[in-house]
């Protein structure tokens, strides 16, 4: 084992990768080098754009060629380069030597096809086994990848899957052919928290176990710590950094790599001031969804997807809603802005709004303002920045000329922190953190009291995060706005909220003061949630997730 | 990071009409070369036949008449301005030539038939040859005074000879060109509004209103459309506007399932929430957010649709149901080629036609569709 440990089983030497578009070349991964050895996980660590994904599905040539293209470079796996091999050749390697996981489970599972087929498929393809012993195969890798019950699962479709599970069925998939090197492209950023510690546990003790090599893509620097043992920094196609994982963390030499590190968010909530107005309360507030069934669809059960929540928020506060995907946090964030129907008092700067029309909101709708999660999605494509930010001003403020309303505009960008002259543009020419300014800056236009803040930081870069945030917190002190902050990310509602709701399958499980439930959490499952967030621990919680 | 100012540079407002996508999109339209080339080539025959009227008539575009200055093309004089007798004067008639000959001059246009003209000096009984096809003693042996008539001109000679009611397939071709192009187009445009607005309201609505509106045009289109034409065509009288509203009945169809789908994709995007969350009308989220998407299908459809609809015109035409009789169509041409096999310049003439314009379309579409293919760009 030992003269294993020194020599590499994947080098990749002075990689290239450009890309060919109508007449321009673009690179996006210049002159790459790095060694995986034995039994050893690699991360590459960078920013959306950086070139670390196009440099992962170079090694197993999954990008789209002719466009992509490799000026340079050469992929040497076990001395054999692979750039250079033959299609068939590639064909044996994949899905047997080297494996890959994606990021996103949803999609990377064929719908159609049953867990058991789908893992099958790749046994009989690269070891041709069938029939029964397929089967128990495919059994004993749900087993290895902590499937509960693989028997009863092995005729389950993707759809009745949880994500976690899903993830898990693709890392079985993964390891069905024992691979040498497992490529894992961001493979928990789709994911929970708790669900995320529990994935990243279990890469550790398989690799552990079969002495795989991991090459592990993320952006998030806690994973890298928890997981890698060397860590390669990218920025703009290069690496920048190369290290040890400890030494990187603790004494970090390259400029990018110490602002990856500076690029968590930070402060504090403004203290909380009691003599503010209540500006949203609410009692009771329920949104469950009828299930229907049999030949009249009748009303049998509901989907309680929020279910009797309390709560109020003063002027200049923020209510932190934390919970997993599927607690009901942004339904009851639309419950409250009237988005969709609820039971239960919702009131408004003190007006009962629990029963208004969409008409009667829409006199209202200039005060409580939402900002979504997805910039890339929540912009129209065809609409100038001008257009999108203005539209609000068009309904509520009518009379204002189109001068005034063009003074209003610009003024709205300076104030997120954009140039006003780039309002003629559209937002494909901006960048993710720059997009999510621009619906920041339309939610403010309307000079709001209430915003809601859906997870408005987590389609984001670490770094642009911190901006977006520190960015929020100088809004909120200038106008004394109120938000209600739904996200899954506890480092970012630590440094926004005074005050949080923890969610799970439409209830409260803890609420009070954040720096009371950040400090002190009373509830296991709050414990659970902080110890997944923060330290990366999987903590075994009363099960609903798996 | 640098996040704020490296991108916001130069003020840049907006220039001309086009947004930067459309820009691209233009481009990639002219990078199809063999669809920019057809479509210049199909608005320069389709601009030249607007102007028909100009360019195969039996009347002078102008006419010098005892010092005063005619517009017989524009201007329909009587007959007796020139010593005869008719409501309308004819001025192919050897005596009114005679006699504006001996008072003035007069410029015709290159064509000198309309469609519904009938050349009453051929040579021998309808239909008759295209003149390049006789010889000279021949082609002019019509005229009282054979060769040396000053009637036997270029303009007044059968291009492509004559139909079997003696009347000049040349200046037929043209005006039923347009016809059939202007048919083609209203069509198009009227299905595209009814078949949008359809689409868009179900997929936007969804529920109840989709439900109801899909069985009803589940049922509308399984309606036998040829049968119901040859019905209403015996009831009501056949006429442009009747015969397109009878088509426009069944064909906005065609693109309610584009665009319903694209409003049911696009109605959940968060940017459509955003605009609810501003307090933005439905009918404002369709039409500023909803429609730009659903545009690209159905102006990937256009092309297509267009050729569709005026081959319907021709078959309908030769059927014998489509325009009254006597106008110009190329549908009749085809069958009167079908009923004169002796005479095979019908047929070709028609054939070569419509086989030019809907290739032409065709081309069109194809180059219509690459502009409009967001995939276009990485090849």
């Amino acid at each position: 084992m030992n003269d294993n440990v020194t020599e590499p089983i994947l080098s990749v030497r002075d990689l290239s990768v450009a890309f060919h578009q109508g007449g321009n070349t673009s690179l996006a991964v210049d002159r790459v080098s790095f060694d995986i050895r034995r039994g050893e996980v690699v991360a590459l660590v960078g920013e959306s754009g950086s070139g670390k994904s196009v440099s992962a599905n170079s090694i197993l040539k999954l990008l789209p060629y002719p466009a992509a293209s490799h000026p340079s470079g050469e992929i040497l796996f076990n001395g054999k380069d692979l750039l250079k091999a033959s299609d068939a050749e590639l064909r044996h390697v994949r899905g047997n030597d080297i494996t890959m996981i994606f990021q996103e489970p949803m999609t990377s599972l064929n719908p159609l096809h049953s867990i058991e087929r789908q893992i099958a498929e790749i046994l009989d393809l690269h070891q041709g086994i069938t029939g029964a012993a397929a089967r128990t195969r495919v059994l004993e890798l749900l087993n290895q990848v902590g499937i509960r019950e693989p028997e009863k699962r092995l005729s389950a479709y993707p759809h009745e899957l949880s994500g976690g599970q899903r993830q898990r069925v693709m890392i079985a998939m993964a390891l069905a052919n024992r691979p040498e090197l497992l490529i894992a492209d961001e493979p928990t950023t789709a994911l929970d928290v708790t669900v995320q510690a529990q994935i990243l546990a279990l890469l550790k003790t398989l690799k552990d176990e079969h002495g795989m090599s991991m090459l592990f893509i993320t952006h998030d620097l806690g994973i890298v710590r928890k997981i890698a043992d060397r860590v390669c920094v990218m920025t703009k196609g290069k690496i920048v950094e190369t290290g040890p994982t400890a030494e990187i963390f603790s004494n970090p030499q390259h400029a990018y790599t110490k602002h990856l590190l500076a690029a968590e968010p930070k402060g504090k909530p403004p203290a909380s001031d009691l003599s503010k107005p209540v500006v949203m309360e609410a009692q009771d507030v329920k949104v469950w969804f009828p299930i229907k069934a049999g030949f009249l669809r009748r009303v049998v059960d509901h989907v309680k997807a929020v279910d009797g929540i309390d709560l109020s928020l003063r002027a200049g506060h923020t209510l932190g809603v934390v919970g997993e995907s599927g607690s009901g946090k942004t339904t009851l964030g639309l419950a409250l802005t009237r988005m969709i129907s609820s039971k239960g008092r919702i009131a408004f700067v003190g007006q009962d709004i629990a029963g208004a029309t969409f008409k009667d909101m829409r006199p209202l709708r200039n005060r409580m303002q939402i900002v979504f999660q997805d910039p890339f999605g929540s912009l129209s494509p065809r609409m100038a920045i001008s257009d999108i930010i203005g539209e609000g001003l068009k309904v509520h403020e009518r009379n204002l000329s189109d001068k005034e309303r063009d003074a209003r505009v610009a003024a709205a960008l300076e104030e997120v922190g954009l140039d006003a002259a780039t309002r003629w543009r559209y937002p494909h020419e901006f960048s993710g953190g720059q997009r999510q300014r621009v619906a920041i800056a339309r939610a403010m236009v309307l000079k709001p009291q209430f915003v809601m803040l859906d997870e408005p930081t987590s389609a984001l870069d670490m770094s642009v995060q911190a901006q977006v945030v520190d960015l929020l917190r100088d809004l909120q002190a200038k106008h004394s706005l109120a938000y209600l902050f739904i996200s899954h990310d506890l480092k970012v509602v630590r440094a926004l909220a005074n005050d949080m709701i923890v969610m799970r399958l439409g209830k409260v499980v803890e609420q009070g003061s954040s720096e009371q439930i950040f400090t002190a959490p009373q509830e296991d499952y709050t414990k659970a949630l902080m110890a997944a967030a923060f330290n990366m621990e999987a903590v075994a919680v009363p099960a609903v997730h798996q | 990071m640098s996040d704020v100012v490296s991108r916001a540079t130069v003020a840049e407002p907006r220039t001309g009409w086009l947004t930067p996508v459309n820009q691209r999109r233009l481009q990639n339209f002219k990078a199809n070369k063999r669809g920019y080339w057809s479509f210049w080539i199909f608005m320069v025959l389709f601009l030249l036949s607007l102007f028909a009227e100009f360019i195969a008539n039996d009347k002078p575009l102008i006419a010098s008449y005892k010092g005063e200055i005619l517009f017989p093309v524009v201007v329909n004089y009587p007959e007796e301005k020139f010593g005869g007798f008719l409501a309308e004067t004819d001025y192919r008639s050897d005596f009114i030539r005679d006699e504006i000959q001996a008072n003035g001059w007069m410029i015709w246009p290159p064509i000198r038939y309309s469609y519904n003209t009938a050349n009453s000096n051929i040579p021998h009984s309808a239909p008759t040859a295209p003149f390049w096809l006789m010889d000279s003693q021949e082609r002019c042996s019509g005229y009282p005074l054979g060769n040396e008539d000053p009637g036997c001109t270029f303009g007044n000679l059968n291009w492509l000879g004559t139909d079997d009611q003696a009347r000049d397939v040349t200046a037929r071709m043209i005006y039923g060109f347009r016809i059939s192009v202007l048919f083609g187009l209203a069509l198009t445009i009227a299905s595209a509004v009814v078949g949008v607005t359809a689409g868009a309201v179900q997929g936007y609505f969804g529920g109840w209103t989709d439900l109801l509106m899909q069985r009803f045009i589940e049922i509308w289109s399984s309606m036998p459309l040829l049968y119901i034409l040859l019905i209403i065509a015996s009831i009501l009288p056949s006429g442009f506007f009747v015969l397109l509203g009878i088509m426009l009945l069944f064909s906005w169809v065609g693109f309610v399932g584009v665009v319903r789908a694209e409003f049911l994709r696009a109605r959940n995007f968060e940017y459509v929430r955003a605009a609810r969350a501003l307090g933005v009308g439905n009918a404002t989220i369709m039409w500023r957010h909803l429609l730009p998407n659903a545009m690209v299908a159905t102006l990937t459809f256009l092309p297509f649709i267009l050729s569709g609809s005026i081959t319907t015109l021709t078959s309908l035409d030769f059927l014998g149901v489509g325009m009254p009789p006597g106008s110009p169509s190329l549908g009749e041409l085809i069958s009167q080629g079908k009923s004169n096999l002796q005479a095979p310049w019908l047929g070709l003439t028609a054939f070569v036609v419509m086989s030019v314009m809907l290739s032409l379309l065709i081309f069109v579409g194809e180059a219509v569709r690459d502009a409009f293919d967001p995939r276009k760009t990485f090849r």
